[in-house]
């Protein structure tokens, strides 16, 4: 090779080198992790979820004044605890991944703090209600941005008293989840004198729920009180049908969702539930959300906690926007949020990495939509609850 | 107690028992003719439900009407099942025959992995629970505390039809004949003129006919249907098989009642409904360590 090649050569390297690396300043890639479940029985609100901070992301990317190129990596816990512990360690072994939208299910939150405290991963709980997943440790890296299913029972018990009801049946299931919402649900309503005739801790997976109604139906409590998720109040709602039973079902925030509706059809009429925080069309940023979202296109609907894991995300790359891609600098501006404007509204972590959320809102299924009971004609006097 | 709950708990009882008897007789048939236990028989359940849904949702598109969509489930999802039934005896049991019994009860209940995770990538969204349509009249009667569905009476008198049909066919036909005869000797069958391949071929292709009905019948009274049903139900049948006498299509019905009405009692006497099948398969031991070749069985039982 002759002098002027050589001189070309290294100009050429040069030119390409000083290029490259000038892309890679402006365009930074920071990845996010979103966990949920993705299939399975709840999967309708894990894709609502995982739809939703994707689309934060990629409103972000849009936006012109972004210092990093965000890229979101779902993984589905498929609501299993033992699934959510391999794709939480997956995540978090990651070291691209900076920080984490996480769990729709408080049993796989339970079991999947250990990991993102070991491995200093700052996370955001997007949809688990359990109060013992940031109220039982001290961990740094776990917040949670929706309520806990504390408040939520409490205004379950004082609202079902105020209708004069007052003896029910329980059936939950034996997760932390199903449990917790019974504790909370029995805790609240004596103090408000209310009367649970009996109780059944059934496997979520338990597809015969005759035997356990049966015996319910010879108690005749005037609610069904079922603290669970959507797949197995479907069967047991159907099922109550089965053997003539009119009694109130009252559910938790597991099964305010279209699934829930779409599997029961008909029979979902005058069913109430209770969910932390407002509606997402009446929420600060609801009209926007849902805009954007159908905007999208997405092939499932946002569901009731899509809401939760777009703030989510959003308060994340607002943090990484701040303090750049580093998971202790995140964890701790994190821990300092108060007052950050959000579409669920302010966001303020308490020193459990908990946003106080108060507002609990109670649902009941009208006409195959979940409406709010103020707005709907159970609450006006046109129809009465069974 | 009141005896209208009593009626209640007693046809909630049936209407389960029936399914798991459904199951129960394939198990004694496949054992009966060729002492192999078909570890993938509930798979072969989970596939027929999945099939006949499959069904559905094209005759749904063509408009059908209710009765002649689920006539066309029934025969179709029946037929194929009996279909894999002889192919997976053909390819997979018989060609095990002389080896040992340990292999075949692998091999089946590998294949029974292959049907269940294929349901699940294949299906469109297979992982999640499936509604099943509720085709049957869901006209009911009160007596007192007593609630009788019409589709409830329908799929117990389906099931109890399809198991005397089965024993119709064991006792008064040609082939029941030839599998009575392959069940009790082998080699004297054959030297009696008996086509042994044919026999075990249609014995397979019987037993997982009845298990599809079951899969179907359990889609139509709980209205869904999942990859994973098979498995408690296949492990549920198989008890109840042994319990009653493997070998014995009466020991079937009888074991198939038994556990339902077991997990019942459990149900009602526990205030932790899960304790059920703790109680079921604890009182199953018992009788299984009281009468180890089961309690109606007309043939010694290899232990399994």
């Amino acid at each position: 090779m002759c002098k002027a090649q050589r001189w070309s050569c290294f100009w050429i390297l040069s030119f390409l080198c000083l290029f490259f690396s000038g892309c890679g300043e402006d365009s930074e890639t920071v990845k996010i992790t979103f966990i949920g479940p993705l299939t399975g029985g709840v999967s309708a609100g894990g894709l609502g979820g995982r739809n939703s901070a994707d689309l934060a992301i990629s409103l972000r990317n849009q936006a012109p004044d972004t210092k990093y190129k965000y890229e979101l990596v779902s993984l589905d816990d498929e609501c299993k605890p033992n699934i959510g512990v391999q794709v939480a360690t997956k995540a978090a072994a990651n070291k691209d991944i900076v920080a984490g939208v996480t769990h729709y299910c408080s049993a796989v939150a339970m079991g999947t703090v250990d990991v993102y405290h070991k491995f200093n991963l700052p996370v955001i709980v997007w949809g688990a209600v359990l109060p013992d997943i940031t109220y039982g440790n001290d961990y740094l890296e776990i917040h949670r941005i929706n309520g806990t299913m504390i408040n939520q029972n409490t205004v379950a018990a004082e609202f079902m008293r105020s209708q004069n009801f007052s003896k029910w049946a329980v059936i939950h299931d034996t997760t932390d989840y199903g449990k917790g919402h019974f504790k909370y649900f029995q805790s609240a309503l004596s103090k408000s004198e209310g009367t649970i005739l009996a109780t059944f801790g059934v496997n979520p997976d338990q597809q015969d729920f005759t035997a356990e109604l049966t015996k319910i139906k010879a108690l005749n409590p005037e609610v069904i009180y079922f603290g669970g998720l959507a797949p197995t109040g479907v069967r047991i709602r159907a099922q109550m049908d089965k053997l003539g039973m009119t009694q109130v079902f009252q559910g938790t925030s597991g099964i305010v969702s279209d699934a829930f509706i779409d599997g029961v059809g008909g029979l979902a009429e005058g069913v109430l539930a209770f969910r932390e925080g407002a509606p997402t069309e009446k929420l600060p940023g609801g009209k926007m959300f849902m805009e954007a979202y159908e905007a999208r296109n997405f092939n499932e609907p946002a569901e009731a906690y899509g809401a939760f894991a777009f703030a989510a995300t959003n308060l994340i790359i607002d943090v990484i926007e701040q303090v750049g891609p580093d998971r202790m600098l995140i964890r701790d501006e994190l821990n300092a949020t108060q007052g950050h404007q959000s579409i669920v509204g302010p966001v303020t972590f308490d020193d459990h990495g908990q946003n106080t959320i108060a507002v609990i809102t109670k649902y009941v299924v009208q006409d195959g939509e979940w409406v709010v009971w103020e707005d709907s004609e159970y609450a006006s006097g046109k129809r009465f609850l069974k | 107690m009141d005896l209208g709950f009593i009626a209640q708990y007693f046809v909630n009882g049936l209407v389960q028992g029936i399914t798991y008897a459904l199951v129960a007789v394939g198990f004694t048939l496949f054992f009966g003719v060729l002492d192999v236990i078909k570890f993938s028989h509930g798979d072969v359940l989970m596939l027929g439900a999945f099939t006949a849904l499959a069904l559905f949702l094209g005759l749904d598109q063509l408009a059908s009407p209710a009765w002649l969509s689920l006539i066309i489930m029934l025969c179709i999802g029946i037929l194929a099942m009996g279909l894999l039934g002889a192919l997976l005896c053909k390819f997979l049991v018989l060609p095990l025959k002389e080896s040992p019994p340990l292999n075949t009860l692998l091999i089946t209940l590998m294949f029974g992995s292959v049907i269940r995770e294929s349901v699940r990538l294949f299906f469109p969204n297979g992982s999640n629970p499936k509604p099943f349509p509720a085709l049957l009249p869901e006209a009911s009667i009160n007596w007192g505390n007593l609630n009788l569905r019409l589709d409830s009476v329908i799929l117990i008198s389906t099931g109890a039809l399809a198991i005397v049909v089965t024993h119709l066919i064991i006792q008064k036909t040609r082939i029941g004949l030839a599998i009575r005869a392959v069940a009790q000797d082998e080699e004297t069958a054959r030297l009696m003129g008996i086509d042994f391949k044919k026999t075990v071929l249609a014995t397979f292709a019987l037993g997982s006919g009845l298990a599809a009905l079951s899969g179907i019948s359990t889609g139509l009274y709980y209205q869904e249907i999942n990859f994973s049903m098979g498995l408690m139900l296949g492990v549920i049948g198989f008890s109840a098989a042994v319990v009653g006498g493997l070998g014995s299509i009466y020991g079937a019905i009888v074991g198939g009642l038994l556990f339902a009405f077991l997990q019942t009692l459990g149900a009602i006497w526990f205030s932790v409904p899960a304790y059920k099948d703790v109680f079921a398969f604890a009182v199953i031991i018992i009788l299984m360590a009281w009468r180890p070749t089961g309690l109606l069985a007309d043939r010694s039982a290899e232990r399994v």
